[in-house]
């Protein structure tokens, strides 16, 4: 890391030159605790993933024993039999990034723009947004399992319409996981793009109808290239966790095991069957390809100060 | 006019069915909490205060929460502290490597929560720590330390450098400055980043899940009940209408000092 390339700093500094060198000795004590710390937990556990990816199981090794290798077949095996389990995260995790920002940013415009005028009524719709956050993950999930479930309201109404064939669940399908994928992370779709459009000069959309621009367009040319920022940010909070996600896919919440994603995959490989070469091959794909479609997107989008 | 009164109506209305979506669950998980169920609490059996009254009845539920605090309490000091110095270092101080030190910050952010866990397990694993209370602190102090990070920085970011030069040249010394001035201006960033690294804590489950070893916290014993009983749902109930009114009185308290100094926004 870059502890020894501290002394020249303070270039930017808005103080007296001769304080400069005191001043970076102050960054690197503010810095080495947390440095180190994230070596220690964050970067040593990433290097240890990649070799734990690597290692083989020697003749006659019991249950989860193996050696250090480089056995790189160990991420063909892991495509080969998981390739099904990561195509459905990303797809799962995509639709269900479409669904929250189609379904959240109109929320979001209506706390940061409209209610503007209303601070009683915008802060409690902020409140409400963020409620989900304040009540366990599990059991929101599993109320919507029960809400969704066979005998529920919303499920005997969707098969009187006739919508519904009535050998036909909701819970358990695609349909249900990208549901509570979409529900369970919308809040950070939301957020992000509130704060953007909560910066928002009115006056830019007042010229844009001033210069007869229909509503549509005002939006498309001025409202949405300045939250901009917030819809990058609140995609990437969602798609992420959503592509890593299990609870929702897994069979005792919303999923069954033709949903599993890749998240179920790794849980089951690396804490039931021991498979560590394997569960550790899966978490380095994983982790490559968010990494890589992170790193396109935010550079696509020129969002780059983001971070 | 007729656009006029689209965006008049619509939009609050969608708004309004929006928060009917968001809330739902959060309504029938409270509603489950007095259900006066016998084995299985998806079934209604009528209303009953007794869950709320005895919530510590239920085997392990209370020890669970108590656990899940303790482990809140200690993994959001670690990430506080650390995050706030590591906060103001990259909000006051230019030096090199500034850049690759936020993206190391960005990275666990944009790590799933499954890679995170099974990177420290296989961590745990290579160095034969035994897992429990300290690996589930470990990992939790971790998770939270980025989120406190972008939290304080945004507050340091809006800081007025003219304070702290006026307590230098009142003679404040370095300390005395930091301690006076400094730290007491970045509190409410502090205070919302420690709230926030307590409720990601309290609610983990994936990353908790690899590296909890023995250890049950409240998310865990959720987990192995598959269908929980309602005591689950009045411990979960009570943070909720807990954090509710502390998100109401921070709000309040804010509209009443915007008021009292004269700020309309």
């Amino acid at each position: 890391m870059a502890f020894a390339a501290f002394g020249g700093g303070g270039a930017g500094a808005a103080v007296a030159e001769p304080v400069a060198l005191k001043r970076s000795w102050v960054a690197i004590g503010l810095l080495a605790p947390g440095l180190a710390y994230l070596a220690l937990f964050f970067l040593a556990p990433l290097v240890s993933l990649v070799l734990t990816s690597l290692q083989i199981a020697p003749e006659g090794a019991g249950k989860g024993e193996y050696v250090q290798a480089f056995n790189w077949g160990n991420y063909a095996e892991a495509i080969a039999s998981y390739w099904p389990h990561i195509l459905r995260s990303f797809g799962y995790a995509l639709i269900a990034t479409l669904a929250a920002l189609v379904i959240g940013y109109p929320i979001a415009y209506f706390i940061g723009v409209t209610a503007r005028r209303w601070p009683m009524i915008q802060a409690l719709a902020l409140t409400l947004v963020i409620a989900p956050f304040f009540i366990s993950f599990l059991l929101r999930t599993l109320a919507w399992k029960q809400l969704l479930g066979e005998n529920s309201w919303i499920a005997q109404t969707l098969h009187g319409l006739g919508w519904l064939p009535s050998d036909q669940t909701i819970v358990g399908t695609p349909f249900s996981v990208i549901f509570g994928l979409t529900y369970n992370f919308l809040p950070f779709m939301v957020l992000p793009i509130y704060t953007s459009l909560e910066r928002l000069d009115r006056r830019y959309l007042e010229a844009g109808s001033d210069l007869y621009a229909s509503p549509a367009t005002t939006f498309r040319k001025v409202t949405l290239p300045l939250s901009m920022a917030g819809v990058v940010s609140g995609t990437l909070l969602t798609f992420i966790p959503a592509a890593g996600d299990y609870i929702n896919a897994s069979q005792i919440y919303l999923g069954s095991p033709q949903t599993a994603m890749v998240g179920n995959v790794i849980d089951r490989t690396f804490l039931e069957s021991q498979q560590y070469p394997i569960a550790a091959a899966l978490s380095v794909l994983l982790m490559g390809i968010v990494l890589v479609i992170v790193a396109i997107y935010v550079r696509r989008s020129g969002t780059e100060e983001l971070l | 006019m007729r656009r006029l009164s689209l965006g008049k109506w619509l939009l609050p209305l969608y708004v309004a069915l929006a928060v009917v979506f968001l809330v739902t669950p959060i309504v029938q998980v409270i509603i489950y909490s007095f259900n006066d169920s016998r084995r299985n609490n998806t079934i209604w059996g009528g209303w009953t205060l007794d869950k709320w009254l005895n919530v510590c009845d239920q085997q392990g539920v209370c020890e669970a929460f108590g656990t899940s605090v303790a482990v809140g309490v200690v993994a959001t000091l670690i990430a506080t502290v650390l995050g706030t110095l590591l906060a103001i270092a990259l909000g006051r101080y230019r030096f090199r490597g500034r850049g690759s030190t936020s993206l190391l910050l960005f990275l666990p952010m944009a790590t799933p929560e499954v890679v995170l866990g099974a990177g420290l397990a296989a961590q745990f694993l290579a160095v034969g720590m035994p897992k429990g209370f300290w690996t589930i602190v470990i990992v939790h102090a971790l998770f939270c330390l980025s989120f406190v990070v972008v939290t304080v920085k945004a507050r340091v970011a809006s800081l007025d450098p003219a304070l702290e030069e006026a307590g230098r040249d009142l003679y404040g010394s370095g300390p005395q400055v930091f301690f006076r001035v400094t730290l007491p201006l970045l509190t409410p960033g502090i205070v919302a980043a420690a709230l926030l690294s307590f409720a990601l804590s309290f609610d983990d489950f994936i990353i908790t899940k690899f590296n909890a070893g023995q250890v049950t916290t409240f998310p865990l014993w959720i987990y192995t009940k598959k269908t929980p009983p309602a005591e689950a749902n009045v411990i979960a109930s009570a943070i909720f209408v807990l954090a509710i009114v502390a998100v109401v009185v921070v709000q309040v308290a804010a509209a009443a000092r915007r008021k009292r100094l004269g700020i309309t926004r």
